[in-house]
């Protein structure tokens, strides 16, 4: 009779009782440091943020108590993450056009999509070296060395796996008869591709893209011996051409500073970019959820 | 009948149409297979620029730990090993870490609320950037463990890996920041296999009185682990390659020792710090370490590869 009823003592239950303690405190030990993490740099981050930041230049370190601003970072940050995506998104969503429209599944597009995941998995920093030996070491834009340009370069070579891979698997998605409706009607397979599918993927693919930007905006390695960085403002296209400063570079450049001041302004720095990656995370995530509750209806 | 004719002629696409079509399918060939020309201009670029290097010091770069530029002789020991070091032990603690949060987020012991807001913020963290990682590793994290640190000295200072007195940044620190790092890369790949898992197989495995922890130990854990150990060999790729948060926490010197409380390096450490200013063969040593680093990586990374495509669709 007693068999029916659940017996504490039983050693199975003693095991199982153990072992959900043992995943809860696994799971505390995750997510605590974590939580730590963010409410650390929101709280010290933002607590140093003042109108003064968005405009001025950084001061050079030294004893000197005012750091400035982060205005050229802040910048610089915009216009090399643009500069990667002016490159990683037409070449990825275009090879991803490739992927997942034309080809049939071929030696040559298994070997692209296998190329794609080992691209993903190179480290940033050989990026990096690679930008530094085509392109700041030889000299080849125009003469400049280090460059925002090159910065740019660096960071889509991290962006384009991504871009290829979220277009190649929204497209994927797409259901087959709105391309055998379109064909049907006599369209030919690139004004297939661009006013059916495309369209219809659209909105995953932005999501990806939206994703690999707020990645790449965070990446520091690629940049520090492309971009390198700049203490002064941005002031005309001619700057492309030489060193431009990043927010991740000044986050990093100014956390190793002995002096207070500059720490304060990393710190500030990764406010603004934690806080601008987070929500463009948040965002795309709860677009991408609406998406799906739409599409089901 | 001729009218019919000229109908049929009228059906034809316009010659340019056509060439659209033909121009617009070569475009999309020639950006995709930009990947693959990215991909073996990188390995060649670093190769050759290593050329000098490999031709110098052959394979015995890979075992010394001299890394001087006046007197102009490399060995990357150093760098190779602490690489090897911190990612594998960051890795060791991440794993079951990583494991039972992933159980924890797909068994039932807390509401569905409560596991997919959990989920969503172990996610939320893998964007954070690495150097803001390193910056509260800098700050926060190396005055919270110190006191900790002397005391692993202390107590465990005969067993080679703890045997240096710990003084500010150092391998530990890197370690544990990497897990950090990882432990949502671990956590989300975890969770999406164990969600894979077909319910007929638990239920099976409850059907014939196993507990819960029996049937996640026998049944769910053997058919996620395919998909468990290709995260985990994606999360070693990271670990090997990262670089900024570890960079600004292990205290970057080339002085070879065991311990990991003394301050280390990694290859990708090192190239942050030395390739701005290097010259001469500095350079070529730089770039073999990065081939190194890359030779590393892809191994890592084509093995995870495999390991998906042999064994997913088991079940």
């Amino acid at each position: 009779m007693n068999s029916l009823y659940y017996q504490k003592r039983l050693s199975r239950n003693i095991g199982d009782t153990f072992f959900t303690s043992l995943s809860v405190i696994c799971a505390l030990i995750a997510i605590l440091p974590l939580i730590f993490l963010v409410t650390y740099i929101l709280i010290k981050g933002g607590s140093q943020i003042t109108p003064e930041l968005f405009t001025l230049e950084p001061n050079p370190p030294g004893d000197d108590l005012d750091a400035g601003g982060i205005n050229p970072a802040l910048i610089g940050t915009l216009i090399i993450t643009t500069i990667a995506s002016i490159i990683a998104i037409p070449v990825g969503v275009g090879g991803g056009i490739y992927l997942a429209e034309y080809s049939k599944g071929g030696a040559f597009s298994r070997f692209i999509r296998f190329g794609v995941n080992v691209l993903a998995g190179v480290p940033s920093i050989i990026a990096g070296v690679f930008i530094y030996a085509l392109i700041v070491s030889t000299k080849i834009l125009f003469g400049s060395m280090y460059s925002g340009l090159a910065g740019g370069m660096a960071l889509s070579i991290l962006m384009l796996p991504t871009v290829i891979k979220t277009t190649d698997e929204g497209l994927k998605l797409v259901p087959n008869e709105l391309r055998y409706a379109s064909l049907g009607v006599g369209a030919s397979m690139y004004t297939t591709i661009l006013k059916v599918t495309l369209p219809s993927a659209i909105r995953s693919i932005a999501t990806g893209v939206v994703l690999g930007i707020a990645r790449a905006a965070g990446e520091t390695a690629p940049l520090i011996f492309t971009a390198l960085f700049s203490y002064y403002y941005i002031t005309g296209f001619g700057d492309l051409f030489y060193e431009m400063g990043s927010l991740a570079v000044l986050i990093y450049n100014f956390a190793l500073e002995p002096y207070d001041a500059q720490n304060k302004l990393a710190w500030a720095a990764s406010f603004i970019l934690v806080l601008s990656i987070l929500s463009v995370n948040i965002f795309s995530r709860i677009l991408a959820a609406f998406t799906e509750k739409t599409k089901r209806v | 009948m001729e009218e019919k004719l000229t109908l049929f002629k009228n059906r034809k696409r316009f010659g340019i149409e056509k060439n659209i079509d033909i121009i617009f399918k070569n475009t999309a060939l020639v950006l995709s297979s930009f990947v693959a020309i990215i991909l073996l201009g990188i390995i060649l670029v670093v190769f050759f620029q290593s050329f000098e290097s490999f031709s110098r010091y052959g394979l015995k770069f890979l075992v010394t730990s001299e890394w001087n530029p006046v007197k102009d002789e490399y060995g990357a020991f150093t760098a190779i090993y602490g690489t090897l070091v911190t990612s594998f032990l960051s890795l060791l603690i991440t794993i079951p870490l990583g494991v039972g949060t992933a159980i924890f987020i797909t068994e039932d012991f807390v509401p569905k609320v409560v596991r997919e807001i959990i989920g969503s913020f172990v996610e939320l963290l893998a964007a954070i950037p690495s150097v803001v990682l390193g910056l509260w590793a800098i700050f926060v994290m190396e005055p919270f463990f110190r006191a900790f640190f002397v005391f692993l000295h202390n107590f465990f200072g005969w067993i080679p890996l703890f045997s240096t007195e710990p003084t500010g940044r150092n391998s530990l620190l890197a370690i544990l920041i990497l897990v950090v790092m990882l432990l949502p890369i671990v956590t989300s790949i975890a969770r999406d296999s164990l969600n894979q898992v077909p319910k007929k197989l638990r239920n099976a495995a409850y059907g014939i009185g196993a507990s819960r922890w029996k049937t996640i130990f026998s049944v769910i854990l053997p058919a996620a682990l395919s998909g468990i150990m290709a995260g985990v060999l994606l999360a070693l790729g990271r670990a090997m390659g990262e670089t900024m948060a570890v960079t600004m926490i292990i205290g970057n010197s080339n002085a070879f020792s065991w311990s990991i409380l003394s301050p280390g390096y990694t290859i990708s450490s090192m190239l942050a710090n030395q390739f701005g200013e290097a010259d001469g063969s500095q350079v070529s040593s730089l770039f073999y370490a990065a081939f190194v680093l890359m030779i590393l990586s892809l191994v890592v990374n084509i093995f995870a590869q495999w390991l998906v495509k042999k064994f997913s669709l088991k079940y």
